[in-house]
């Protein structure tokens, strides 16, 4: 006798494989779309449930900076949207410690609580992820 | 001659290209990701604060404020608005974007 699955086994693909998924930016807001549109991008990824993390590297940890006021170019200030991704439990933001000490800045002079990681540490994160995005 | 750099000192060597071609008593204009160039306590800063000895340089402020850079400028940098940025087009003959 033999065994017969009985079916096409629907679990495979909708049961919720988890990945761990990493947004790596680069650039500074407003001179490019890049921040934006990565932004956009993150919270879709938050839709589909999965293991997210940002990191921010060189000009990228100007994406993050506090008191954006974009009035006087006419453009949409996109940056209380980070404060919002813990709504969408996105906690994990990682923040280049060189880029901040190259640019004179801190963590509070970034919107959101962030993780300061080291090159070292940067590299582990990027190593241990299933997708990297990079803006 | 006025030249204009609109990219980020960290991103690009149009900062540094800029000051190495402009003239003593020329006018360098900061704009868009270029206004990091003007900030305090950044890896660029000094070289930057050597060049006003020989050259104006002036920023773009409401890209400034868009970036949230308010108050870090350098002493010595002029901050001006959009109508300021055609005031220094009109005042020189020539204009060279560093893009």
């Amino acid at each position: 006798m033999t065994e017969s699955t009985g079916g096409i086994d629907m679990d495979e693909g909708t049961s919720g494989v988890v990945k761990k998924f990493l947004y790596v930016n680069r650039k500074a807001p407003y001179g490019t779309i890049y921040a934006l549109e990565s932004l956009e991008v993150v919270l879709i990824a938050a839709a589909f449930d999965q293991d997210v993390s940002l990191a921010f590297l060189e000009d990228g940890v100007y994406q993050i900076a506090k008191g954006q006021a974009t009035k006087g170019i006419d453009v949409k200030n996109f940056s209380p949207t980070y404060r919002a991704l813990e709504g969408y439990d996105i906690e994990k933001l990682y923040v280049s410690k060189d880029a901040l000490e190259a640019r004179g800045l801190t963590e509070k002079d970034l919107l959101v609580p962030v993780t300061v990681l080291g090159a070292e540490e940067m590299a582990d994160l990027m190593d241990q992820q299933d997708v990297v995005l990079s803006f | 001659m006025l030249h204009t750099v609109n990219k980020s000192p960290f991103d690009r060597n149009s900062l540094e290209s800029c000051l190495k071609h402009a003239k003593k008593g020329a006018a360098i204009l900061l704009i868009e990701d270029g206004i990091y160039g003007a900030l305090k306590g950044t890896a660029v800063s000094k070289k930057v604060e050597e060049a006003l000895k020989k050259v104006s340089i002036y920023a773009l402020y409401p890209d400034i404020e868009a970036r949230g850079m308010q108050d870090r400028a350098l002493d010595g940098i002029k901050l001006i608005d959009y109508s300021g940025f055609v005031d220094l087009v009109a005042e020189h003959n020539t204009v060279q974007s560093w893009l």
